[in-house]
């Protein structure tokens, strides 16, 4: 019987290792397999015993890419077990520290991690060569979104301001309108990537996920909203557990999630993007369909715009925010512990990253357990992969791998995070 | 032929944050990029050289048999090599682990442990290979990694201090903290990042792990003396340095 096996044994150009393993039997797929052999550091296990004061700094190192979005789940979820929910400016800030991280995360994806795929370089540095000032206004716009997280947070990476109860010290006007000149540039700047992404060549490629977002009543979601899908799904955080399951399977150390009774399901960007749509500010709606884009896009490869587009927005927004800035009376607002549960889910900017811990009467946390987005999206990522290289079963193995890379790195996946949470292997004859 | 020296960058335990801080160089990269070839990153190019390297930058710690393994072959195809972080340099927040019992830890973790290959301990890379020099912090700090990066280049050894970041704080003209009644580990922790809990009026948490010759008991006290008990000060050196030497009170 004649068996093809194909390997990816390391993933490029994604956060944290995976691999990817194809089999294939008499010209047919019979199966796909994302591997994520990350090495497994144990959080919500090393959590157990911490006061609620530090989680915020622990759980920011699950990821050097989306720090904040971890930080901003732990907060909430921290505030939401002590009966307390964020107002006011302190509110608004939290929003904006967020819109950086997008900022930085989205211009690193799209720039340097997905666009070489689409002109056929291996990396940014050689795209770079032939795309000077592209590679020059991404990295201008990534800076952009590190200063505002910096002049936020002390530092882009692992911030030390965010806090239960608010931030340490909150920054003057003076600081925050500093910025504001380096945000209108990097809009502008945006405006131009996703102009430049959407004159790529896409494939015809389409898939029926069921997407799965925030939904807040008058915003584009960040850090509060309730969970909704594209097929009627409609909750409240706090019941995740009733809509939602993860199970364990051997060849990866991040757990998979599904809906119960449906399976596969999608967070990030596109989801965001199609359960929200409405909510995005008319001038960035114009640009998207200027951009090609409908109200839904159901093309992962297409995704590289919705980013694009989701980048001009958090610009949009951190400028509103400055411009509406008065500093509050206090940095933090006290919290009394006490012995409870709590829930965050916020938009990281790869998906909706939930928490849920369980304090004891001091303060100390007695169980937690996060879901991050990318073991969110394995078996979605599984699904395209399959779809994908289907269609491509007939080429020679360097072709076939690559357009498998490409499938994976539509989604951006973080591994770091989801190990608990990749490497190709195609196994034909 | 491109005679330029050869860089690689390694990942293994870790949250990629110290080898992204090379990403983070905005400004810098493309001269960075010019001026060595990035042989092998695998977080940002998909073309991948094969050794040896003149220079390695290794993040992360040791965790399983197989990256055991594997940084024994990074040590042998490269001329020198860096450890850049707090998991690479002390074991990371991911030796929590050695003080307590993994199996249930990872229990607690997975429904199913036994899929889960993993070892009881989390090890800096010097428990494993010779290392060059070893740059610290959670996460490092890019100026810093942009010195060392030179250093190596031009053969000579990075300037980077090992004084308290109780030094930072007198070069920022931040007030103390613990005169302000905060409990700080800026007097035990090694400087780099600036000295910016201080500086965002909160006490240091130690992320840049232990400076040269630290005075645990010293500072034990006057924590003490704030109202921050023994057993608290402990919890506070078990974070991202926890099996650093320097920070062990036993």
């Amino acid at each position: 019987m004649p068996t093809r096996t194909l390997h990816v044994d390391y993933l490029a150009r994604v956060e944290g290792e995976g691999a990817l393993e194809l089999r294939i039997e008499d010209g047919r797929l019979v199966s796909t397999q994302l591997r994520i052999f990350e090495p497994p550091r144990l959080f919500e296990a090393l959590l157990r015993g911490r006061a609620h004061a530090e989680v915020p700094d622990i759980v920011a190192r699950i990821c050097g890419i989306c720090p904040v979005a971890y930080q901003m789940s732990a907060v909430h979820a921290i505030e939401h077990a002590f009966g307390h929910v964020a107002e006011g400016q302190l509110r608004a800030l939290r929003r904006l520290i967020y819109c950086g991280e997008w900022i930085e995360s989205h211009a690193l994806h799209v720039s340097m991690l997905h666009a070489p795929d689409f002109l056929g370089y291996p990396d940014a540095i050689h795209m770079a060569r032939e795309h000077a000032e592209v590679v020059r206004n991404a990295l201008a716009l990534k800076k952009a979104g590190n200063e505002l997280i910096r002049v936020l947070g002390g530092r882009e990476i692992h911030p030390v301001n965010v806090r239960p109860g608010g931030f340490y010290r909150v920054p003057t006007r003076a600081e925050l309108n500093s910025i504001a000149p380096t945000l209108e540039s990097a809009r502008d700047l945006a405006v131009r990537l996703v102009r430049w992404v959407a004159g790529f060549p896409f494939p015809d490629f389409e898939r029926d996920y069921e997407f799965v977002a925030l939904r807040h009543p008058d915003e584009y979601p960040f850090n509060d909203g309730r969970l909704v899908s594209s097929a009627g799904l409609d909750i409240d955080i706090a019941d995740f557990d009733r809509a939602f399951e993860e199970r364990q399977v051997p060849y990866s150390t991040a757990l998979h999630a599904g809906i119960k009774g449906r399976g596969a399901y999608l967070v990030g960007p596109l989801a965001r993007y199609a359960l929200n749509f409405d909510r995005l500010p008319p001038s960035v709606q114009a640009l998207a369909r200027e951009a090609g884009l409908g109200p839904v896009c159901r093309n992962p490869f297409r995704s590289i715009i919705v980013r694009a587009i989701e980048i001009v927005y958090a610009c949009e927004e951190a400028l509103r925010l400055i411009a509406a800035y008065e500093p509050p009376r206090v940095a933090a607002v006290p919290l009394t512990p006490r012995p409870a549960i709590g829930f965050g889910c916020t938009e990281a900017p790869r998906g909706i990253c939930w928490h849920r811990y369980e304090f004891d009467p001091d303060g100390n946390v007695l169980t937690a357990r996060i879901v991050p987005p990318t073991s969110q999206n394995q078996p979605s990522m599984e699904a395209d992969l399959a779809a994908v290289a289907s269609t491509a079963l007939d080429q020679p193995d360097d072709v076939l791998r690559e357009r498998c890379e490409r499938s994976i790195r539509n989604h951006d996946p973080c591994i770091s995070c989801s190990a608990h949470f990749l490497r190709l292997s195609v196994l034909r004859p | 032929m491109d005679r330029r020296p050869r860089l690689a960058v390694w990942k293994f335990a870790s949250c990629d944050g110290c080898q992204l801080s090379l990403l983070d160089c905005e400004d810098e990269l493309l001269a960075v990029a010019e001026a060595l070839e990035i042989a092998s990153f695998p977080e940002a190019s998909s073309a991948l050289a094969a050794g040896p390297y003149d220079l390695s930058l290794v993040e992360g710690s040791i965790t399983t048999a197989h990256d055991a393994e594997r940084i024994r072959e990074v040590r042998r195809q490269s001329k020198h090599l860096v450890t850049i972080g707090a998991c690479a340099t002390a074991g990371g927040i991911q030796a929590l682990r050695n003080f307590g019992a993994t199996d249930e830890m990872l229990a607690a973790v997975y429904p199913s442990p036994q899929y889960i290959e993993t070892l009881a301990t989390s090890t800096p890379i010097a428990a494993h290979v010779t290392v060059d020099f070893e740059l610290h912090g959670c996460p490092i700090n890019k100026t810093q990694l942009l010195e060392v990066v030179s250093a190596f280049l031009a053969g000579r050894r990075p300037a980077i201090a090992a004084h308290s970041v109780c030094i930072e704080c007198k070069r920022r003209g931040t007030a103390c903290v613990m005169v302000q009644g905060v409990p700080c580990l800026g007097p035990v922790t090694h400087a780099g990042c600036g000295a910016l809990c201080p500086a965002y009026r909160r006490g240091c948490y130690g992320c840049y792990g232990p400076m040269e010759a630290p005075n645990l008991p010293a500072l034990a006290q006057r924590w003490q003396a704030l109202g921050a008990t023994a057993q608290r000060f402990e919890q506070a050196l078990r974070s991202f340095n926890a099996a650093a030497r320097g920070f062990r009170m036993d």
